[in-house]
């Protein structure tokens, strides 16, 4: 789908669907409104003619009072540049769109998404179900009249607290005990749970097609949601002739947590420490991507001295992000604990400085919007440079000593799990994924953003899409991580790290904003809309993890079940993003 | 694929097994149980063991680690305890999980509001150590906590902090963040001569 | 060891003091429980990371013996919940615990464990995994660093020395039946609750009934 654009290309589209497109002239809103049922065919000319191969985000916004619902989409060329942007709107009660999964399979997970927080129907979606709850849950939480049982007040802060603050267990005070909405008349013991019926089937039809004469059972088998091998509680459904996987079902949503719906809730600041919460190994990256988005949205910039900050922060994430993966995918393969033992050594060290930092090994809640919360204390950037002149480098080449040539590891990831060029790119795989299979796709270079076009590095990207070649793809990235950070500690100037004062109630005017970020894991959004008020109207994370699993079920398939453990392993999902 | 590679890494592995001997006989027994010890295991430097040996030996905390907020209160010269908290309210709002519940006190006469708490309470099982509240509170009056080692058996019974329990006296906060109780000093003597040299 | 083994409530005549050590049924009984306790490799959220890293060579907590983390539930002694219980995921959980044999204990680590912590207000988190499963120990903090689960693993231990054999549930004749299994329905459902939600069902239908549609929602709205 690498199609040769001139670059006049969308000019020509958006005068021949003139008729069907609508500039959304909304102050501070961008980006084209298409008719429902021009969606397909312009999709279609856009990844085609203009060369937007690669849809990014998909997601819903809910105009609640206004009967009307919106679906957002995030085009980008994989050869860089900014973004486009499309919006349909239907209305709230018979919302239906038509799925853009034919064009772009990328889009399947987050449409399943869409349907199951906000019921936006996708028309011609192969297999639309509930993803992140359960099939038989009680109406689309992300809705705005949708109210779950402990609610207290549509926005924070809460009356209740301040200034007549009487402590109480919201739990204790549902009379259900259980966080619980149940609709009139509902009995409990006439309840057949729908369970995973619709799963096994939709997961033994994909397995029909190209069967041989000879006749076998296939087998199903859950991996899962308690597995050691699998990162988190994540279930994987598999459908097995002998050894050989026919057809394989992701199921998640066993670690979700409301993120977007909290985030709609609070304000603007207090999402900070909600966002470490996502990828929570990587959780500067987090901070780092919304910080971007609410930024554009404020228009402000932070001084100098906070963007090289950031940048180290970012980057040691990225090193310490990898090796960690790297360690859990050797486990995955059955080295069982040495290499992730001496992964884990190199993050402990780095940890330290983000605790000395921001005060926090994890959780390190260290960005402002224009800015950090603290210059580093005394002693941090010559410990950090001690760590990235010395330390990392030796370890880094110790770890490919002990690992990169070994015959183990060569065999049982040489060739496993393939995922070619144009089927990462089509199903909007990003990050390490992407690259290993061939396309030097990089937000930092493709769309920078911070201070990231002054620095010198490479992106690695590997040719053959598998297994090996994004452990390579990894390796490589943690010498450019340090590269970078060398280049960042030589250069670091002085002075503020804060633009302004710190306010913990800041204003947003009204608009829209995508700030993206390269995180460990991929391409990091977040989609913020303002209303002008002091909570986001609508807040979505594309989340790269939870969409890189879209391609799962491809690279498995014809695979023996033990590699499916390794696939996981190499994809590096961290549940926390995923589910959200 | 002669199974070099799988020698070659083995190798490592082994060095990694003799270097912690190596390193123990070379430092010696001051490479455990003093301060010292810690901070050289803990430094970019390490070699050998890595293991620090909680409970008997503690990793050094750096000054700005965060887990549960306090609130601070300074001792005035007659031994009366003087809350720095106004119950402005301020840390309630920005909680980001909404953990902190204040009751201002109103004057029993005017009906007014009294800048000083009546209750304070955080339900620690839902703070989430983000440090917001320490952060924006403008009388350095709710600062956070060094002390990790509070597991306890009953929950219910236990994790709502009330007031009597938050407050920790200011020298405490000065010996776990030394810089920043300085810096925080400094600013309020100059504001204070400021305001003085005004009247 | 000795030491810690001996019991001082008992004489011991100076001559074969050193010789002989008398000790109780109890102080063995706890001391070889407290020093092998297996914890069960289960990771749920953020908090996992850090158990990881409690297993890992900076804080190793093989040191108290918990060294042999076990996939499976049969071979596990502790179940440490580690992050924050969903809806979703709670059945599971329960279903583990009850395959774990006696004697077993939970640790409930991290706030999201012991209360659905920050996430308790949405609408897919269990608020406690306390309402579902007995918590022996509740580490607070978000997550808990290494060392604060060190120290709630300790208070474990301690927790078993009080122990006694003669008191122990799980020698204990009678009622041994396991947790009922929570139930996906509209939303979670405990089968211990199905009179509550029969009940409060019928009082919605009532309610139906004596308003129109929209002060429903307005009703329910206050009760939750």
């Amino acid at each position: 789908m690498l199609v040769k654009t001139s670059s006049d290309g969308i000019k020509d589209l958006l005068s021949r669907y003139g008729d069907s497109l609508l500039a959304d002239t909304r102050p501070g809103f961008g980006g084209y409104f298409i008719k429902t049922e021009q969606l397909v065919p312009f999709c279609r000319s856009l990844r085609d003619e203009a060369g937007y191969d690669y849809l990014s985000s998909v997601t819903g916004v809910d105009n609640f009072p206004e009967d009307q619902m919106e679906v957002v989409y995030h085009f980008y060329k994989t050869i860089g540049g900014p973004a486009f942007v499309l919006k349909v709107q239907a209305s709230r009660h018979e919302t239906v769109i038509p799925s853009l999964t034919p064009l772009y399979p990328g889009v399947e997970f987050q449409e399943c998404e869409a349907w199951d927080l906000l019921g936006i129907r996708f028309e011609g979606h192969p297999d639309l179900r509930r993803i992140l709850m359960w099939e038989g849950f009680e109406g689309f939480p992300l809705r705005k009249d949708w109210r779950e049982p402990f609610f207290e007040d549509e926005n924070k802060p809460f009356k209740s607290r301040w200034p007549d603050g009487h402590v109480l267990r919201t739990e204790e005070e549902n009379p259900y005990k259980n966080n619980v909405q149940y609709p009139a008349a509902f009995d409990p013991d006439q309840w057949i749970p729908a369970g995973d019926a619709a799963l096994y089937e939709g997961l033994l039809s994909l397995t029909k097609e190209g069967q041989s004469d000879f006749k076998t059972d296939h087998i199903v088998v859950n991996l899962g949601p308690q597995h050691p091998s699998t990162h988190g509680v994540f279930r994987m459904v598999v459908a097995l002739e002998g050894e050989t996987v026919l057809s394989l079902k992701p199921v998640m949503g066993y670690l979700h947590r409301n993120h977007e719906k909290i985030g709609e809730r609070n304000t603007f600041v207090q999402n900070m420490p909600f966002t470490d919460r996502l990828d929570y190994i990587s959780s500067m990256s987090n901070n780092f991507g919304y910080a971007l988005a609410v930024e554009k949205l404020m228009d402000v910039h932070p001084p100098e001295r906070a963007e090289y900050i950031r940048v180290i922060m970012a980057e040691l994430t990225r090193f310490l992000s990898h090796i960690f993966s790297i360690g859990f995918l050797l486990n995955d393969l059955g080295a069982f604990f040495t290499p992730a033992l001496y992964a884990i050594e190199e993050r402990e060290l780095i940890l330290d400085i983000f605790e000395a930092a921001s005060g926090s090994r994890m959780m390190c809640n260290y960005f402002r919007f224009g800015g950090v919360v603290r210059d580093l204390p005394d002693g941090v950037l010559g410990k950090i440079k001690d760590l990235v002149i010395d330390r990392l480098p030796r370890k880094l080449d110790e770890f490919e000593r002990y690992l990169t040539k070994n015959d183990i590891v060569r065999v049982r990831c040489e060739g496993v799990g393939v995922l070619k060029i144009e089927e990462a790119i089509g199903l909007s795989a990003a990050g390490p994924v992407l690259r290993a299979s061939g396309v030097p796709y990089d937000v930092r270079k493709a769309d920078p953003y911070s201070i990231y076009d002054r620095f010198d590095f490479d992106v690695a990207y590997g040719l053959h899409g598998d297994i090996y070649d994004r452990y390579l793809v990894r390796v490589e990235e943690m010498r450019q991580s340090l590269r970078i950070l060398k280049q960042a500690l030589r250069d670091i100037p002085g002075g503020a790290v804060m633009n302004g004062k710190p306010q913990y109630q800041v204003r947003v005017p009204a608009g829209e904003a995508y700030g993206r970020v390269e995180g460990p894991k991929g391409e990091l959004g977040f989609y913020v809309i303002s209303n002008g008020k002091p909570n986001p109207w609508r807040y979505h994370v594309r989340a790269p993890s939870f969409i890189n699993l879209t391609s799962l079920s491809t690279m498995a398939k014809n695979q023996k079940i033990a590699d499916v453990v390794a696939l996981l392993g190499s994809i590096d999902i961290v549940l926390g993003e995923v589910d959200r | 694929m002669n199974g070099w590679g799988i020698i070659r890494g083995l190798g490592v592995t082994l060095r990694h097994f003799f270097g912690t001997y190596a390193e123990d006989l070379r430092r010696g027994k001051s490479r455990y149980f003093t301060k010292q010890g810690v901070r050289e295991r803990s430094a970019s430097t390490v070699r050998g063991i890595f293991t620090v040996q909680y409970p008997e030996e503690k990793l050094i905390i750096p000054e700005e680690f965060r887990y549960l907020p306090f609130l601070v209160y300074d001792e005035l010269e007659s031994g009366e305890k003087k809350i720095r908290c106004t119950s402005c309210g301020i840390c309630a709002k920005v909680c980001p999980p909404q953990c902190i519940w204040i009751e201002r006190t109103t004057d029993p006469v005017t009906g007014r509001p009294v800048p000083a708490p009546v209750a304070f309470y955080i339900d620690i099982d839902i703070c989430m150590n983000c440090g917001f509240c320490a952060e924006y509170c403008p009388f350095d009056a709710i600062k956070m906590d060094h002390d990790f080692e509070i597991a306890s058996y009953d929950r219910k019974a236990e994790h709502i902090y009330a007031l009597e329990k938050l407050l920790k006296p200011a020298v405490y906060y000065q010996s776990i963040r030394p810089e920043n109780f300085a810096r925080e000093e400094a600013s309020r003597m100059e504001k204070e001569a400021k305001t003085s040299s005004k009247s | 060891m000795d030491e810690e083994l001996n019991n001082p409530k008992y004489e011991i005549p100076p001559e074969i003091q050193h010789q002989v050590a008398i000790t109780t049924v109890d102080k063995i009984y706890n001391w070889s429980r407290r020093n092998s306790l297996w914890p069960m490799m289960f990771g749920l959220a953020c908090c996992a990371v850090e158990m990881i890293g409690a297993a890992a060579s900076r804080y190793d907590f093989s040191r108290f013996g918990m060294e042999v983390m076990r996939a499976s539930p049969r071979q596990a002694d502790v179940m440490i919940v580690s992050g924050t219980v969903t809806k979703k995921m709670i059945p599971t959980i329960v279903r583990l615990y009850n395959q774990m044999g006696e004697p077993k204990y939970v640790v409930a680590m991290g706030v999201c464990a012991s209360s659905g912590g920050p996430f308790k207000e949405g609408y897919s988190v269990v608020p406690g995994v306390d309402r579902f499963i007995p918590v022996d120990v509740y580490i607070p903090g978000c997550p808990p660093t290494p060392q604060a689960l060190l120290y709630g693993l300790m208070a474990l231990q301690e927790k078993i020395d009080q122990q006694s054999i003669q008191t122990v549930r799980w020698y204990k004749k009678g009622d041994s039946s396991p947790i009922p299994i929570p139930v996906l329905g509209p939303d979670l459902m405990d089968p211990r609750d199905f009179d509550l939600i029969k009940r409060r069902a019928q009082e919605n239908l009532q309610m139906e009934e004596q308003v129109s549609p929209t002060n429903i929602e307005e009703a329910d709205s206050h009760v939750g």
